[in-house]
């Protein structure tokens, strides 16, 4: 398993949870649940591009 | 003298109000904490209890397969407190229920192994519990009426 990979399974498994649990209709779960996707698995990449940049 | 007539039917407003009131009073007999305690013992337990059988099984398969994955990943589950670190390591693990029992049982998770996986796989384990006790205090919501 990559660290990539890791990231994505643990975005998504953290999301569907934040989405279920800290909203009330299931379309608003759908879609915080995606938001938190993004922002999970974004800012890693964010931020492992960063990293890469720093230490060139 | 007539009777008088009648403006209404009886059955058909005095009753069925009722029994679906009863209906719901029904559903929320009982020990109050039950969906509380039953989340956290099995992920997903206390939806279930609730009737949410398709929230509950997300949940259950997010948990469960965070844990799972974190130990594939040889993950170490904490299994004393020797500093505030190992403490709070176990407070996230204790989360997991029944999951962490049974894991410590069979013997998964006491290996320590020097790869950058099973530190990754520590951490899944950690926040598969929190993630546990998330899951189960939106049950307890659900069951006291807090959350529709």
């Amino acid at each position: 398993m990559t660290h990539f990979t890791a990231v994505l399974l643990f975005a998504l498994f953290a999301s569907v949870v934040f989405g279920i649990t800290q909203r009330e209709t299931p379309k608003r779960m759908l879609r915080y649940g995606i938001y938190c996707f993004v922002l999970f698995a974004g800012s890693a990449i964010v931020l492992s591009w960063v990293m890469f940049l720093i230490a060139r | 003298m007539a009777p008088a007539p009648v403006r209404y039917s009886q059955k058909g407003m005095a009753t069925t109000p009722n029994n679906t009131a009863a209906a719901k009073q029904d559903s929320k007999q009982g020990f109050v904490y039950l969906p509380l305690i039953a989340g956290w013992l099995v992920p997903g337990a206390g939806h279930f209890l609730l009737g949410k059988w398709g929230r509950g099984t997300a949940l259950a398969a997010s948990i469960v397969g965070m844990f799972a994955v974190g130990i594939a990943m040889q993950g170490k589950l904490y299994s004393g407190a020797h500093d505030i670190l190992d403490i709070l390591g176990l407070a996230g693990d204790l989360g997991n229920g029944l999951l962490y029992v049974v894991s410590r049982v069979a013997g998964l998770g006491v290996d320590q192994v020097q790869v950058t996986t099973a530190d990754y796989g520590t951490r899944f384990i950690v926040v598969a519990g929190l993630l546990n006790v998330i899951a189960a205090v939106d049950a307890h919501n659900l069951r006291t009426g807090r959350k529709a």
